[in-house]
């Protein structure tokens, strides 16, 4: 038998995705795909995979999965998740092998929701309409359309990089930044009042429990509409903030509904979606509008970041004694003790 | 002129890698034939940068990449072309057969109750109309019709059901639907259900059959029908007659 992931626990919600499906929303099909797009193409670059690979997406606690038919190499991009190999501590944002009869635990976020692992040679996974990314309300994707279940066997592709070192992430690129999530009013600002939209700009959020991948319900002070609640029904993008009649904002994400009959109050900046995707039930928001100029500046900066993420790694050199340069490189800062053990 | 249409668009920004250009006011065909043509001509130009279009009632939005391409050049693009050719599109009309009633549509003794009428009044009047598709969306295949009956208008649910059958046949406010094969959340009223399958990801390289500017009508069946039809629709075959039309 050829290599396997079995799953022998879930997790949360754990599920498979790539960079979406688009070109369906037409027909009511949302993108999907994973939510943090730069833990993606991390993860896929540690185990050396084209950016677009299928991976496992991650979110708050992880699965424990069993390797079975075949020794693999995996990597963790993202959140930081405890995670051990037969009992054993590994770090996230390095890559490790696992090999047949081995089991991967993964524990809880120690500071984000969400993790991408991704598998050197990605799951031989069928497309479904242009991608594996699962969206469970479609039924698409995914090994059955729905996150990992108990029991499910994820195939691998031909692994690779086996007899390649070992890489890291450099620390100096594992960036979480704080601060207000950025957004452009519109496209039915007009729909507030302007004692709505700043009470919208000024005010604390709370990301509530009731959210997923299809939106964040946020709660605090609710924000007042001009006049009427509805709008002839258009559509929606990742980020689009919504105003439903009891004022508080709903942030939706990938696997949002594709139109919607509330007014949007504004749209999150691309640059951004990947901080969205690191939100916990519980932590506090605030917004803040900038100028169309500087939201495209900030999304060439981040596709730069992308293009050039292999210059990010360092290759390193586990049971043999540090050089130099090595430690100097990784500017001894704590991701290097794990590397090291 | 029809006074729901804009004589120029307005744009309304969506972020920095959206944008939505909204064509008229309300629900109104000529305002939808128009966002259909606005759809072919941009789908046409092919920008490079333009990840997806979708076309709704009365806007289209694009979504683009915007390292590559931005709302103002796409503005551009759209006042260059405007207003729109009529494209002359080739659309279908569908005959879709619907059973009405009972564990089928469970809401339509209720209507008729509210609308001071008899079941068979609704089914008539929902049964004798031609609808146009407005749009796809919501979910996979949601189809949302206009030309529903005035005296069929009647008001949503103050709160939605969280599930509803799959294929349900639905009214509300001034709109007809068809939902796709899946049970899910709605807030509109239940007359029928067909076993038409208006998404069927085993259709690979068809999975939907509606789209926007089609044509619909109903054809009331028996529930054994139901049955059989539903059998063929599993087995995979298209059970929705559909006859072309050329504008």
């Amino acid at each position: 038998m050829s290599a396997h992931l079995e799953v022998i626990a879930p997790g949360l919600a754990t599920t498979i995705q790539d960079l979406g499906r688009h070109g369906w929303q037409r027909f009511g099909i949302s993108a999907s795909g994973a939510m943090d797009t730069v833990a993606l193409a991390t993860a896929n670059a540690l185990v050396g995979n084209p950016a677009n690979t299928a991976a496992l997406e991650i979110t708050l606690t992880g699965p424990v999965l069993a390797c079975t038919g075949g020794d693999i190499r995996f990597a963790l991009a993202g959140t930081d998740f405890a995670m051990t190999i037969d009992g054993r501590e590994v770090a996230a944002h390095e890559t490790h092998d696992l090999k047949a009869g081995q089991r991967l635990s993964i524990g809880s976020a120690r500071d984000g929701a969400r993790g991408i692992l991704a598998v050197s040679g990605g799951f031989a996974i069928k497309p479904m309409l242009g991608s594996v990314a699962t969206h469970a309300r479609s039924q698409l994707g995914g090994l059955n359309g729905g996150p990992l279940r108990n029991g499910d066997l994820l195939p691998l592709a031909t692994p690779g990089l086996l007899d390649q070192p070992h890489r890291m992430l450099s620390p100096a690129h594992r960036i979480r930044h704080d601060g207000p999530i950025r957004v452009l009013l519109g496209p039915q600002d007009d729909a507030f009042s302007a004692e709505g939209i700043t009470t919208f700009l000024t005010s604390d959020y709370e990301v509530t429990t009731l959210s997923d991948r299809m939106g964040y319900r946020l709660d605090g002070p609710p924000v007042a509409h001009a006049g009427a609640v509805g709008i002839v029904s258009d559509g929606i993008v990742f980020g689009s903030i919504q105003i439903p009649g009891n004022g508080q904002p709903i942030i939706l994400l990938a696997d949002r509904q594709t139109t919607g009959g509330y007014p949007k109050i504004a749209t999150v900046i691309s640059a951004d979606f990947p901080r969205l995707a690191q939100l916990r039930p519980g932590e506090r928001i605030r917004f803040q509008a900038i100028e169309e100029d500087a939201a495209i500046a900030l999304a060439r900066e981040l596709r730069r970041r992308l293009d050039r993420i292999a210059d990010a790694l360092i290759e390193i050199h586990r049971n043999v004694e540090p050089t130099s340069e090595h430690l100097l490189a990784s500017n001894l800062i704590s991701g290097m003790i794990s590397a090291l053990e | 002129m029809n006074e729901a249409l804009y004589a120029q668009p307005r744009f309304r920004r969506s972020g920095d890698a959206a944008l939505t250009i909204e064509l008229g006011d309300g629900i109104d065909a000529t305002v939808n034939a128009r966002v259909v043509d606005l759809d072919q001509a941009l789908t046409a130009r092919a920008l490079p940068g333009v990840v997806e279009i979708v076309p709704t009632y009365r806007t289209v939005l694009v979504c683009f990449d915007p390292t590559v391409v931005t709302r103002r050049e796409i503005e551009a693009e759209v006042m260059a072309l405007w207003p729109p050719a009529p494209t002359g599109q080739l659309r279908h009309r569908w005959t879709v057969p619907v059973t009405y009633g009972g564990e089928y549509g469970m809401d339509l003794d209720w209507v008729a109750q509210r609308l001071d009428t008899t079941t068979d009044d609704i089914v008539a009047r929902h049964g004798a109309a031609e609808y146009r598709v407005y749009m796809i969306g919501f979910m996979p295949g949601l189809t949302y019709l206009g030309g529903l009956d005035p005296l069929l208008h009647i008001d949503r649910r103050p709160s939605p059901r969280l599930t509803t059958p799959p294929g349900s046949v639905s009214v509300g406010g001034q709109q007809a639907a068809i939902s796709p094969p899946i049970a899910a959340p709605s807030g509109w009223h239940m007359l029928g259900r067909t076993p038409v399958r208006s998404y069927d990801p085993r259709r690979e390289r068809a999975p939907f059959l509606f789209g926007a500017g089609d044509l619909i009508r109903f054809r009331p069946i028996a529930a054994a029908e139901f049955a059989a039809l539903e059998r063929a629709a599993e087995a995979g075959e298209i059970i929705a007659d559909k006859e072309e039309l050329r504008t």
